[in-house]
C-alpha cells in the first residue's frame, strides 16, 4: 500500500506549491529591453473587457502615435487594476510597461522602488509645472520627484437611474441633496419599482471605500496622521451615523434590494442593468458603465454626495500611470511619449484633444464623461470648450455632479495602509447589511482595534 | 535471458561498479527518467522548498528578503481571524461530511440497481462534474438570488416558502456554499462506487438472499464491507478536499458576509494577494505549511487507525 504520509502530502501541497512558484518568478532577472538599431518595443495596456468600438478607437491611437513615432512600436496588452492580483502580477512581471494604478498605491510604489523613477522625463514635459498640486502628490516621491504621472482624478458621487427616478413619481432633475432625502427617495424606488433604491459595495476592499467616503461625507476620518504617528479614527461618531444609516435603509426601510455582497465590477453591471436606483462611486464612473456594461445613456444621471456636519469632505482619488521598473531607458523614454501622446495631450493640447475626441467619438464611445482637473481648473475648463461640439454624454444630466463638484472639498485617501484598513472594514459594513441583530456599537470598536493594529505594523 | 535466469543480489554478491551501472542499463534509465525528474523538481518541489524558506523571511518578491525566524507563524497564530477561518473550514468539512459524503454511494448503489438507461444515469450524474467549475458557481450564483425573483426562490415560492437570502446571509451562507460544492463533486464519487461496485461477487449477494437478507441487508452486510477500501480511501480525500475549500467562498462571497465564509485556503489567499502593494507572503507560506503539516498528521493518523479494517 502507498505511504499514507507520501500520498497525503501529494495531495496537500498545491496551495504551498502556488505561492512557492510565485516567489520562482519573482526572482528572475530583469528582461533585456527588446530594442535593436534605435527602435523600441513597448507593451502598453489597453483595459480589460472592453466593446469592440473602444478597442477600435484604442488601436486607431496606437496607430497615429505610431506613425508620428516610427522608431516606437507599440504593443497592447490586456490590464485592468485589480487590487487582489496587482502585487503578483507586479513581482511576476507580467505587467505592460506602461500601466495605470490608481492614486493610493503611488507612495508605496515609489518608496519601494518597484516603479520607474521617470522624474527626469517628466520635468520635460511641457506642462510639468502646471499639475494641481493636490493631485500631483500623489505621484511623487518623498523629495518632491514625480515618478508616475496623473492621467485623471475624481471626487465621488452619487449616480442614480433616472428612470427608476421617474417610476417612482420622482423628478430626475431633482436627485437628493441631504441623506434623508436620499433615504426617502430610496424607500420609493424600492416600494414602486420593486428594485433596490440605493445599494452599497461591500466586497474585495471596496466596502471599506465606501464606508470611508460616507464617513468623510458626514464629517469623519479614519485615520488620524501625527508626524510619524497614525491612529485608527473608526469608533467615532461620524461612522456610527453612517452604520446607523445603512442600518435603517437595510432592515427600517428594506430599500437595499437583496445583494449585500456587491464589489466595483458587479454593482457597475447591476446599476447598468437597471437593477439599482443609488449607488455610491467614483464620478467619472460613466465610462465603465457605458463601454462595459451596456448602460442606456437616457437611464443615467449623477450628483454630488450631500455634505454634512463640520469638516465634512467629499473622498477624492485618481489614476497615475506609470513605467515598469523593468523596463530599459530606451523603454522609459518611449512609455513616457506614450502617456504623453495618450493620456496627456488631450487635457493639455487643443488639436490632441479634439483628435482624441473625434476618434473616440467615430468610434461609437463615449467622449466628455465628467472628471476633476489633473491641471489646474482654467486648463480644465478650456479643455472642455475645445471638445465641446464632440461630446456625446449625457451631459445635462451630469449637471447636479459637474456644477457642484468644484465647491466640495476634496480628501485624499486615507495614506497609511489603505487596502488593508479598507479590507477591515468589509467585514464590517457586510455585518450591517446581513444582520438584523448587528452591534453597531461592538462592530465599531472591534474595528478600531483591528485597524489601529494594522497602523501599528510596520 | 529472461528475467526469471538472472542472478539475483540474494545468491550472488556482485560489485556494483560505475561499468556494471552503465552496463546494467543505468544510464539510460536516468536518461529517460530525466524530464520527469526535471519537470517534477523544478514545477514542485523546487517551489515547496521556496515556500519553506518564504515562511521565515519577510519579502515583497521585489526587494532582498529579510529573515525573521519563526516570526511569520506567531504573527498567524495571533490572528483573530485564523480561528475564524478554521472554524468555518471545520463548518464547511462537517457539512459536507454529513450531507455530501454519503450521498454519491447511495446514487452509486441505487443506480447499480438500474436495469435500464444506467450509461444515461451516469451520464447525469458525471455531468456536474465536466461543467468547469468558474462556470458552475457562476451559475449557481444566479439559483442564490436572494431576491423574490430568483431561481430557487421563485421555485420555493410555489409552494409558499421564503424567499431566502441564500449567500445574504451569515447563517444561511455555509450551507449553501456545501450545496454547490456536493453538486459539483458528487459526481466523480459515484462513478468511483459504481466501478467498486462492479467488482462485488454476485455470489455473495446470492447467499445473502439465499439467508432471507432484505435488500437493506444485502447493502450493509454485502456491499458495505466489499467497498471498505474504496470508502475509506474517499473518506479521506474529503477531509483533504474540503480542509482546503477555496473556490465556493472565493467566487460565491469572497469570504463574506462578515467572514463567516472566509475558510484557511482564502485567508492564505488573503494574506498574498488582498493588499496590492505587495501581501504577507511570509504569513501565508507559514499558514500554507501549518496546514499541509496538520492535514499530513491527520492523514498519517487516519490510516494507522484503520489500517485493520482496510482491504488493501
Amino acid at each position: 500500500m502507498k505511504s499514507p504520509l507520501r500520498m497525503s502530502t501529494a495531495l496537500v501541497v498545491p496551495g504551498v506549491l502556488a505561492l512557492g512558484l510565485l516567489g520562482a518568478c519573482g526572482s528572475n532577472d530583469p528582461v533585456a529591453a527588446p530594442s535593436t538599431g534605435g527602435k523600441v518595443t513597448i507593451e502598453v495596456s489597453i483595459d480589460q473587457g472592453l466593446e469592440q468600438g473602444a478597442i477600435d478607437a484604442f488601436n486607431a491611437r496606437v496607430k497615429q502615435f505610431q506613425t508620428a513615432n516610427p522608431d516606437i512600436t507599440v504593443k497592447s496588452k490586456e490590464y485592468t487594476w485589480t487590487g487582489t492580483t496587482f502585487a503578483a502580477e507586479l513581482a511576476g512581471g507580467t505587467l505592460p510597461d506602461v500601466f495605470p494604478i490608481p492614486f493610493t498605491d503611488g507612495r508605496g510604489l515609489i518608496e519601494r522602488k518597484q516603479i520607474a523613477d521617470l522624474s527626469p522625463l517628466i520635468a520635460k514635459l511641457p506642462y510639468a509645472e502646471k499639475f494641481n498640486p493636490k493631485v500631483a502628490q500623489a505621484g511623487e516621491a518623498a523629495d518632491g520627484k514625480m515618478w508616475a504621472i496623473p492621467i485623471a482624478a475624481y471626487g465621488q458621487g452619487l449616480h442614480y437611474n433616472r428612470t427608476l427616478f421617474t417610476q417612482a413619481g420622482l423628478d430626475p432633475d431633482k436627485p437628493p441633496t441631504t441623506w434623508a432625502e436620499v433615504r426617502t427617495d430610496a424607500k420609493a424606488i424600492a416600494d414602486k419599482t420593486g428594485q433596490a433604491g440605493y445599494s452599497e459595495m461591500t466586497q474585495s476592499n471596496t466596502g471599506g471605500w465606501i464606508l470611508t467616503t460616507l464617513a468623510y461625507a458626514n464629517g469623519g476620518r479614519v485615520e488620524a496622521v501625527d508626524g510619524d504617528k497614525v491612529t485608527a479614527t473608526i469608533d467615532t461618531p461620524a461612522m456610527k451615523k453612517v452604520l446607523e444609516y445603512l442600518k435603517s435603509l437595510r432592515w427600517d426601510d428594506n430599500s437595499m434590494g437583496a445583494n449585500f455582497l456587491y464589489d466595483w465590477g458587479t454593482i457597475n453591471q447591476d446599476f447598468a442593468a437597471g437593477k439599482i436606483g443609488m449607488y455610491v462611486s467614483g464620478g467619472g464612473n460613466y465610462g465603465n458603465l457605458f463601454t462595459q456594461n451596456g448602460l442606456k445613456p437616457a437611464d443615467y444621471g449623477v450628483t454630488i454626495l450631500p455634505l454634512e456636519g463640520s469638516d465634512a469632505g467629499v473622498l477624492g482619488g485618481g489614476t497615475l500611470a506609470a513605467v515598469s521598473a523593468k523596463a530599459s531607458p530606451a523603454q522609459q523614454a518611449a512609455s513616457v511619449k506614450w502617456i504623453d501622446y495618450y493620456y496627456m495631450q488631450k487635457l493639455a493640447n487643443k488639436d490632441a484633444a479634439i483628435l482624441d475626441a473625434q476618434t473616440t467619438k467615430d468610434a461609437g464611445q463615449p467622449v466628455g464623461a465628467p472628471q476633476l482637473p489633473v491641471f489646474d481648473r482654467a486648463t480644465y475648463d478650456e479643455s472642455q470648450t475645445w471638445i465641446k461640439g464632440l461630446i456625446n454624454v449625457p451631459i445635462d444630466q451630469m449637471k447636479p455632479f459637474t456644477d457642484g463638484i468644484f465647491d466640495q472639498p476634496l480628501l485624499p485617501e486615507p495614506a497609511s495602509s489603505t487596502q488593508k484598513l479598507y479590507a477591515a472594514l468589509d467585514p464590517v459594513v457586510q455585518a450591517v447589511l446581513t444582520d438584523k441583530n448587528a452591534d453597531v456599537d461592538k462592530l465599531l470598536a472591534d474595528a478600531q482595534v483591528t485597524v489601529q493594529s494594522i497602523l501599528g505594523k510596520p | 535471458m529472461t528475467v526469471l535466469d538472472r542472478p539475483t543480489g540474494g545468491t550472488r554478491h556482485q560489485r556494483r561498479t560505475p561499468r556494471s551501472w552503465l552496463r546494467g542499463g543505468g544510464l539510460s534509465t536516468l536518461i529517460f527518467m530525466l524530464p520527469l525528474l526535471v519537470v517534477f523538481g523544478v514545477f514542485s518541489w523546487f517551489p515547496i522548498g521556496r515556500a519553506v524558506v518564504m515562511s521565515v523571511q519577510t519579502t515583497n518578491l521585489v526587494t532582498a528578503p529579510e529573515f525573521v525566524g519563526l516570526q511569520n507563524f506567531r504573527d498567524v497564530l495571533a490572528d483573530p481571524l485564523l480561528w475564524t477561518a478554521v472554524k468555518n473550514t471545520g463548518y464547511f468539512a462537517l457539512l459536507a461530511l454529513v450531507f455530501g459524503y454519503p450521498l454519491p454511494l447511495i446514487l452509486a448503489v441505487l443506480m447499480s440497481e438500474v436495469r435500464r438507461f444506467k450509461g444515461l444515469f451516469s451520464a447525469l450524474a458525471y455531468l456536474p462534474v465536466v461543467v468547469p467549475p468558474v462556470v458552475a458557481v457562476l451559475l449557481w450564483k444566479f439559483f442564490y438570488d436572494g431576491s423574490p425573483t430568483g431561481v430557487f426562490n421563485t421555485i420555493l415560492g410555489w409552494i409558499h416558502l421564503g424567499p431566502y437570502p441564500w449567500l445574504q446571509n451569515a447563517t444561511t451562507a455555509m450551507p449553501s456554499l456545501v450545496l454547490e460544492a456536493t453538486w459539483a463533486a458528487a459526481g466523480g464519487t459515484v462513478i468511483i462506487y459504481l466501478a467498486a461496485l462492479t467488482s462485488v461477487a454476485p455470489e455473495l449477494y446470492d447467499a445473502a438472499e439465499v439467508d432471507g437478507a432484505s435488500v437493506l441487508g444485502k447493502i450493509w452486510h454485502v456491499t458495505m464491507p466489499q467497498l471498505r477500501g474504496i470508502l475509506l480511501i474517499t473518506f479521506i480525500l474529503q477531509i483533504i478536499g474540503t480542509a482546503q475549500v477555496f473556490l465556493e467562498p472565493f467566487l460565491f462571497t469572497g469570504g463574506g458576509p462578515a467572514n463567516s465564509t472566509l475558510t484557511v485556503l482564502l485567508l492564505i489567499y488573503n494574506y498574498a494577494f488582498a493588499n496590492s502593494l505587495g501581501g504577507d507572503y511570509g504569513a501565508a507560506t507559514a499558514l500554507s505549511i501549518m496546514l499541509a503539516a496538520v492535514l499530513a498528521i491527520l492523514s498519517g493518523l487516519y490510516f494507522r487507525v484503520t489500517r485493520s479494517w482496510s482491504t488493501s
